[in-house]
């Protein structure tokens, strides 16, 4: 799959955002938000994808609901959006699961199956017949008809079919989640198994109903920056792509929707460089055969949950995340720390760190600049007060974490990069077999990046990724490298 | 020979993030289907969306004086050729 795909569902999530904010900064909060679908679609207003506006309606209804950044599993049909919009504002904390289905939405999906089209010639070579280890394909009436009860899915049919009639139903959430987290239940509504899930946002990207929703924070980072509380952003490296503007008119941008001050993530990710070169150095003296790196939120969540046996070889260095937000409350410790984040792992990641109060997404982010009217390119320029590497801020980029690591090496020790770009069935097959045998036979620092293209093919970006690849090596060209600047500090 | 069609993808914030992101991709593709009978050009707030609070229409793009709203490729790509064809 392409990454970044333009959606008519991203514009409906986001439409959502706006009017939220616009209506928290009304004099009318609970009131407007209670408005939201009766705002988007007034009476009489066209119908565009449902059956009856009412339908619309009530969906809109439930991404309200995730916009306010509640479960819409778990939160009554008869509740009125007022009611949650102050149950959002007295909310102390943000909810555990960062994922919520938007049932309603799901329902038009067919279960996964193995479906012979009208195409079939009914040949006489029958490779399906002959293929079917399973006994579930016969000829009925000169045609190829599979025994539901006895097809396994294997998908085998489809393969050797010489017309290609025989084709795979998915279920594009299914299917694009690599641990088998999400699946359709038995009243075929799509299901999230949180023992399983690693938030790695692909089924949010992949459901063409938009369905898997976010659960957003945006109300209670609005609401610290409404009671006067220092809210400092520390906004990753993938953001620098975003938007089209210079990293310090954002920066000026950021400032004006009410954050005190802006901290880059890549101050962090210097000192996990740092630290990750160190202990890379380590463990190859002390006889590892490899290392992978472990500041994807995403791969973190995997190695917990289905490769436990990793971790003896994942590095045991912070995110960049987790560096940057120490530095920020040792600094200010009266600050509520912000993340913008390019996808829903950080979102996991945050919630187990103290020191990491919110989570904002590129979307959400993007949504604010909207409602308060902010033209991002024509803000000053405000300076960072402390300086990235170029290294640094290329760590969104698939190969930029072992590039930054590798940079640091002594030449005795050199390392031999294998890049993970993106999670997938294979590539997780690929790091249990690594794990198992103690040694990768392609190289000795793995990189792990759960989204194909790093961090800028999160779920939750804004830019396509091809400009906000352009966007970021071009700041990452403008900057000082890393071997450099621990020059002119000795 | 009639003049070029002026195509301007609105790179505003509000455009940008409604989806204009994925419209910068014409202003490599058209030149290069349509040569030099069409010009592209990413070009700051044209303005449309603060009128009523369009937000919601956006992104926007202009094929000469014709205002696309919810601007895609397709829709874009289509209004090229309309224009091409009414020369």
């Amino acid at each position: 799959m392409a990454i970044n795909t333009p959606k008519q569902t991203s514009h409906l999530k986001r439409e959502i955002l706006v009017r939220l904010i616009k209506s928290f900064l009304s004099d009318n909060f609970e009131e407007n938000t209670r408005l939201i679908p009766y705002d988007m679609r007034p009476k009489g207003h066209e119908v565009p994808y449902r059956c009856c506006i009412y339908k619309e309606r009530a969906i809109l209804r439930d991404r309200t609901v995730a916009g306010l950044g509640f479960s819409i599993e778990e939160t009554e049909d008869s509740t009125l959006l007022s009611d949650l919009a102050k149950k959002a504002i007295e909310r102390k904390e943000p909810e555990e699961n960062p994922l919520t289905v938007l049932t309603t939405a799901c329902k038009g999906c067919v279960p996964s199956r193995i479906y012979v089209t009208d195409l079939c010639q009914g040949c006489v070579a029958r490779p399906c017949v002959n293929t079917c280890k399973f006994g579930a394909i016969s000829i009925q009436n000169g045609k190829s008809v599979i025994d539901p009860a006895k097809c396994k899915n294997c998908g085998m049919c489809a393969q050797v079919c010489p017309y290609q009639a025989i084709q795979k139903i998915i279920v594009p959430c299914e299917n694009a989640c690599p641990v088998g987290a999400i699946a359709k239940g038995e009243d075929g509504h799509a299901q999230i198994d949180f023992s399983k899930c690693i938030s790695c946002g692909k089924c949010v990207s992949a459901c063409p109903f938009g369905a898997v929703h976010e659960k957003s924070q945006i109300i209670d980072v609005l609401k610290n920056i409404k009671a006067g509380k220092k809210v400092i952003a520390m906004i990753a490296p993938a953001m620098m792509g975003q938007l089209p503007c210079t990293p310090k008119q954002l920066k000026e941008a950021i400032q004006k929707l009410g954050f005190a001050d802006v901290y880059e993530v890549a101050q962090g990710a210097d000192v996990t460089s740092k630290t990750e070169a160190a202990e890379f150095v380590e463990r190859l003296e002390d006889g590892a055969e490899f290392m992978t790196t472990s500041c994807c939120a995403g791969y973190n969540e995997l190695v917990e949950k289905h490769i436990p046996e990793m971790k003896p070889f994942r590095s045991d260095t912070k995110t960049p995340m987790y560096y940057t937000a120490e530095i920020v409350k040792k600094e200010k410790p009266e600050a509520v720390t912000v993340f913008f984040s390019p996808c829903v792992a950080k979102r996991r990641e945050a919630l187990q760190n103290p020191n990491v109060d919110y989570v904002l997404n590129y979307e959400e982010v993007g949504a604010w600049f909207i409602a308060l009217n902010i033209q991002v390119a024509e803000c000053g320029e405000s300076e960072f007060k402390t300086e990235a590497s170029a290294e640094a801020r290329n760590y969104c980029v698939t190969g930029g974490v072992a590039k930054a690591v590798q940079t640091l090496l002594p030449e005795e020790i050199p390392a031999h990069p294998v890049i993970i770009d993106g999670l997938n069935k294979q590539s997780i097959r690929d790091l249990k077999k690594y794990a198992k045998n103690g040694m990768c036979d392609l190289g000795n620092l793995i990189e792990v990046m759960a989204c194909t293209g790093g961090c800028l093919g999160g779920n939750a970006t804004v830019n396509a990724f091809k400009p906000a690849l352009k966007q970021v090596t071009t700041y990452v060209n403008e900057s000082e490298s890393l071997k450099d600047s621990i020059k002119a500090e000795k | 020979m009639s003049e070029k069609i002026s195509v301007k993808v609105c790179l505003g914030t509000t455009c940008f993030v409604m989806g204009s992101a994925n419209l910068q991709e014409l202003i490599e593709t058209v030149p290069a289907k349509y040569g030099d009978k069409v010009s592209v050009i990413g070009v700051p707030c044209l303005g449309l969306c603060s009128i009523d609070w369009e937000f919601s229409k956006a992104p926007y793009v202009k094929v000469d004086d014709d205002v696309i709203k919810e601007a895609t490729v397709e829709k874009v790509l289509k209004a090229i050729d309309e224009k091409l064809a009414a020369k």
